[in-house]
Parts: C-alpha cells; structure tokens; sequence
C-alpha cells in the first residue's frame, strides 16, 4: 500500500534528490486522501478512502547505519469510520477521511482528530509493552474462575509484553454539519478546536461532543441565491482568538473571536484584484482557494487556488506579496480541465519547518517546491518508475510549446489521473511526504 | 481557436456590412463556444443532480459560470440567435474573450475539447455537443440540448435545476423510510431547523464569547433534542450498531 524511505539531498540551491524506495500497490479505497505529521515529526498520519488511518513511526536514529537514519514504519493501523447511511436525506455518508489533525503530545498517549464528511473523532493511540497477571477471579485465559477453588488472595503483577499499540476513539463529534466537511484546525489553546464545512464553522471544546459553538455561517436565507462556499478554514498558529477561511471566491477572511460571537462580519479581507487581461469564464473557478494555511511564525497566511499558490502578510490585505506558478501551461488548457472535472480538483500546499520554502502538488505525479528567499523552484516526481534506490530524483521539467528536449514531458502527455493533491513537511527537519492516489513516498533529506 | 481554424474568406465582405457573412470568423465562432461551454455546464449541473451527495462547491462553481454566461448572452442579445448587426458592434473586448475562452498558443484543435485528458465520465454526451461546434456550422442546424429558442424557459429550468441542486440538501424527500417515521413531525425534514435548534448558538440571546457553548439556554428547537436522541436511537438499532 505504502512506500517509504526516500533520501533526498535539498539545500536552498535545489541539488538533485536522492531516494530509496519502495512501495507497494493497492485498491480503490487505499486512495490516500489526507497527509499529516505530529508536532514533533515523529509520527506520520495517513487517512484513506476506505476510512482507514495509518500511522507511521520514525525509527530511532542508529549509529551504525547511517544512511538508514530515520525511516518511518508503520505503527498503528485503525478504522477510524465506516460507511454511513443518512435515513433522513437518503443519502450516503462516505467514510473517506479528509483531514488529520494531531494534537500536542501531553502524556505518554498520542491524540489525534480524524474526520469524513459530517463527523469529527478523537482518537487516542497509546502503547501498552505490559499487562497484569495474576488475578484472583479469572484464570489466565480470561475465563471465570470457580469461587470455591479459591483458597488464597494474591495481588495482580505487571509483566512485560509485547508492544502493543492500540487505537481508542475517546470522542465523538457528531450531527453538528448539514453540509461536508472540508477542515478541522486546532486551537492554540488545546481545549478547542473549529470545524467547517460548505457553509459553516463550528466550534468544539474536546471535553463536550453533544454541543458546539457556530462560529461563522455564510448560508443564504434563500438558497437559491448562494454563490459563495467555505473551503478551507485554520486557526492562527499563537493567537487562540483569530482564525482564517478562504472561499470559493478566491478571498480569504480573518476573523476574531473576541469582536462577536458569530463571526460572519471579518475582521480582515484578502482579496486580489482581478486582472482584466486574463479574464475568461473559468476565472472564478481557477481562483476558488482550495486550502489556506498559517505559516509556522503566524505572520503569513499561504492560499491554493487552481494555478497558483500565494503568500499573503497578515497586514496588507489588498495583494499578495507573492505569487507562483504551480503548473501555468494548463491556462490554455481550462476548457478540457473543466470538461473532465479536473479543474474542479483541491491541491493542497505545506510550509517547511522554517516558512523558507513551500510546497505544493501538481499533475503527472509531479510536485513543486518553491524556494521564497532564493526564488528558486524545482518539480519533482513521485513515482516508482524514476526512482532507484539510493538514487538521485531528477528535477522535471514540462515543455509547453516548441521543441522538446530530451528529459522534458510534453503538456499533451501528462497523466491527469496522477495528481498529488496531499503533501506535508516535517516540523523541523526536511523530511516531506508525498501521497500520490494510493502510495505513499517520503523523502529524506541526506546530509553530506 | 475556432477563429483561428477558420478560413477567412469572407473578411473582405466585412467591410461591405453583409450582416450574413460578417465576422464569420470570429463572432459566431465565440458565440458556438460559449454556448458550447454553456450546454456543457448545464449537464454537469443536471448529472450533479443525480448523484446522491453533489459536490456543494462544484455545483456553486458551475452555476456561476453558467450565470455568467447567460448574462453575457443576455447583454449580446444572443439568445435569439446572433443577429449580424450585433455582430459588428462586438466591442474589442469580446475578441480577447474569443482568445481567453480556451486560450491556446498553437494548434488546430488545442482547446475544447481536447480528446484524452484522462478519466472523463462525461465524455458520452458532451463529446455530442462538441462534434457539434467542431464540425464549424455556421446557424447551429443541429440543435444543441438547450435550444436557443426561449431564454426565459432556459432561465426557467436553469433555475429550476439550480433550486433542484441545492434543495437536494435540505429537503430530499425520505419517500421510502417515510413510513417508519410517520409519527416524526415534519420540521425533522428540514435538518437544518434541528440543527439551529441543537446548538443554540446563533441566536444572540446567548452570552459573548466562548460562554454561549457551556450553556445554550433554552435554545428554539429544544424540544427537537429529545426527540432527536431517539431518532438516533432507532436509528442505531436499524444499523446494529
């Protein structure tokens, strides 16, 4: 299902990547549909179609291989939900997961939120290595003992095990979502967290499952005049009061718990002009945002809309201050994007460690990072075919009219069915993850 | 794109004013995609409808472009037909429409629709229609899906669709469970009432800040709550969870 242990060599001049790989092949339901790291790095969530999470763990650093430094292994697999049916609608409830999102390690436990469409739970994964022997009432099968055979009193004792790591579901969030959820996002406080979905964002406390806070509500009173949908919604990384929602007309809004309990008036609004020259049909289209994210110092906020990714200061709210291109040869392209629904496809993008380079996915298996200090880019590929182990990936390239060279890709030839649409980068390391439809690479950065 | 492909023949009768063949290049060209595209949106609209949880986001996004292109045809006067005089008082900024609609840097057939872009569940019906605006008829003879007869009855079921796609959320009639909860009062239908009802928040009785959620004081719909839990209840038992 899986494939790990890539090496790649990144410093800000974009050098060529080194990678090990391997991977395996697997269904329709292991189309991984979200990519996440803990906190700390250590661990690597995956959640799938099927309603599956996978979590991977980073090997303890070993001095006598070096160059196996760090790879991850799987930890814990779970089914975090199951297929719903909702008899009031008649309608089914996918089980696909479409956000992780980790909480602060606090004790020896790990606790993450998983969510599909319309239910957010609290999972606790936790490693027990031992476990009690010795009862008076139960045998050591478990079964019941007979009273009258016991003659002695003795007090049960811990003996080790097997590690064993066991997932729970310690809450959950249920029947607060008409429509589906797109974003789950902590709070810096750690008591509580924001869901929203198409038209609303709700407030959790992670102590009470049966209530919870509308924060923000776009729904028209008459349906038939909506326009406008939620897409993606994060709380500020430090401030426990602020949080931001992009929509599917390319703005985003910050807002500020403290002005008004329901927050439908921003407090700030981003958006960038329309340029007059590029003006088509599929404008507004291109421009729905289709993930929003704080970067880690919390003073840029980073947004995905169809063709570019942009890096936006908290203080200037009529223009980005920059702009990339993800994949620019597909404008001449909307029309058959729009055709085969592509256009309508939600990439997401990642700040590294550092807030110094971005990432974000692309067609073709391909990846873009882009460097904001040097403004360099480079697109790379996730696939089996192109990477050896202990090889160096190769930086791609799409030619987009004219003459093709020899290691260039043609815009004609790309398989839009290979899309990436979830990355994420380590905390603090270069250390990224790469989920392309159902594999899933990681790649190290090789030091010297 | 089409205007490219086209044979200019006819541009040096542009000049004469013979409203049947000017701008035969150009205009009609742009009007044939942007009905095209117009059709295309309109079945994708109709094929949301069918399925059982549409996308609320792509639908949103397709009937704004769908309004948008029945407003620029409305303002063309275009949905009576491209009449030759407005032909000639296109202004320049419909050309770069023409250009941007499926801007293409080179090619005959670059654009829409082009043939193998991956997985395309639509392919049936509107590689159809796209046979239709590359076969280059000048009076669209082959009728596309929506005529161009009566905008108002487009408007009409255009609308009627878009009321049809973001009902399907509120009010999708329950017929085959219906008679299991026959003795559910009505409002039950409309989930969303519940809701507002469950959380309380939104009504602004309630205390500032994060306070609202500790208690929500006698919120609207409080006796929905009750019932609701027993809603669940039976449902859980259906489901032998």
């Amino acid at each position: 299902i899986f494939s790990f242990s890539f090496f790649f060599f990144l410093n800000n001049s974009f050098a060529p990547l080194v990678t090990i790989v391997g991977a395996l092949q697997g269904n329709n339901s292991d189309i991984i549909s979200t990519v996440e790291f803990n906190h700390t790095g250590e661990l690597l969530a995956t959640g799938d179609k099927g309603g599956r999470v996978v979590i991977f763990q980073r090997e303890q650093e070993s001095k006598n291989q070096i160059h196996r430094r760090g790879e991850y292994n799987v930890y814990s697999t779970f089914q975090s939900h199951e297929p719903e049916f909702d008899y009031l609608k008649s309608l089914e409830i996918e089980e696909k997961i479409n956000k992780i999102r980790w909480l602060p390690q606090q004790n020896a436990a790990y606790f993450l939120l998983s969510t599909n469409d319309k239910t957010v739970k609290l999972w606790k994964v936790s490693e027990r290595d031992k476990r009690p022997e010795g009862y008076n009432l139960k045998d050591e099968e478990g079964r019941l003992r007979d009273p009258a055979t016991i003659t002695t009193l003795r007090v049960p004792v811990l003996r080790p095990m097997d590690l064993m790591v066991e997932a729970t579901p310690r809450r959950v969030f249920a029947n607060a979502h008409t429509y589906h959820i797109n974003s789950i996002s902590v709070n810096s406080d750690y008591e509580t967290y924001m869901s929203a979905d198409d038209l609303r964002i709700n407030l959790w406390n992670f102590e009470i499952t049966n209530q919870s806070f509308n924060i923000v509500d776009i729904k028209p009173a008459n349906m038939e005049e909506l326009t406008e949908v939620i897409t993606a919604a994060e709380f500020h990384p430090h401030h426990c009061n602020t949080f931001v929602y992009s929509s599917s007309k390319g703005t985003i809004r910050l807002c500020d718990m403290r002005a008004s309990a329901l927050c439908d008036r921003h407090t700030k609004f981003f958006e960038e002009p329309e340029d007059p020259s590029n003006r088509s049909f599929f404008s507004e289209i291109i421009s729905s945002i289709s993930d929003v994210k704080f970067s880690h110092s919390g003073r840029y906020i980073m947004t995905r809309d169809y063709l570019t990714v942009k890096v936006w200061d908290l203080n200037m709210e009529n223009r980005p201050i920059e702009t990339y291109q993800v994949h620019d040869y597909l404008r001449s392209k909307l029309c058959s994007l729009y055709e085969n629904d592509c256009i309508f496809d939600k990439f997401e993008c990642v700040w590294n460690g550092s807030d110094s380079v971005i990432m974000t996915g692309s067609y073709n298996n391909f990846f873009r990072m882009f460097d904001r200090n040097t403004k360099r880019d480079v697109t790379l590929e996730a696939s089996r075919e192109n990477s050896k182990p202990r090889a160096i990936l190769k930086p791609r390239k799409v030619c987009v009219g004219g003459k093709r060279r020899k290691d260039e890709i043609s815009v004609d030839s790309l398989d839009f069915s290979k899309k990436i649409l979830h990355t994420a980068w380590h905390p603090s390391e270069n250390i990224i993850a790469v989920a392309a439809t159902n594999n899933l690479y990681i790649f190290q950065d090789k030091v010297n | 794109m089409f205007a490219r492909g086209l044979k200019r023949k006819c541009v040096d009768q542009e000049e004469d004013g013979e409203g049947a063949l000017a701008g035969f290049g150009t205009v009609p060209a742009y009007s044939l995609q942007r009905q095209s595209l117009l059709d295309m949106s309109l079945v994708k609209l109709q094929l949301c409808h069918m399925l059982v949880e549409p996308n609320l986001c792509r639908s949103v996004l397709i009937a704004n472009t769908v309004r948008q292109i029945q407003e620029e045809m409305s303002r063309d006067g275009a949905w009576r037909g491209a009449a030759p005089q407005s032909a000639e008082r296109v202004p320049l900024d419909r050309l770069v429409s023409t250009e941007i609609l499926c801007r293409t840097a080179r090619g005959p057939e670059a654009g829409c629709p082009a043939p193998d872009l991956g997985d395309d569940p639509l392919q049936g019906p509107v590689s159809e229609l796209s046979t239709v605006s590359s076969a280059q008829v000048p009076r669209n003879t082959q009728s596309s899906l929506w005529d161009t007869g009566n905008p108002r009855e487009n408007r009409g079921s255009f609308q009627k669709s878009l009321d049809q796609i973001f009902e399907t959320r509120e009010n999708k009639s329950p017929s085959a469970v219906e008679e299991l909860f026959s003795d559910v009062d009505n409002s039950y239908y409309d989930l969303d009432t519940v809701l507002t009802g469950m959380m309380g928040g939104t009504k602004p009785g309630l205390c500032d800040g994060l306070e609202g959620f500790a208690s929500a004081a006698s919120p609207p719909g409080s006796s929905c709550k009750s019932d609701l839990a027993e809603l669940d209840h039976v449902v859980e038992i259906l489901v032998e969870t």
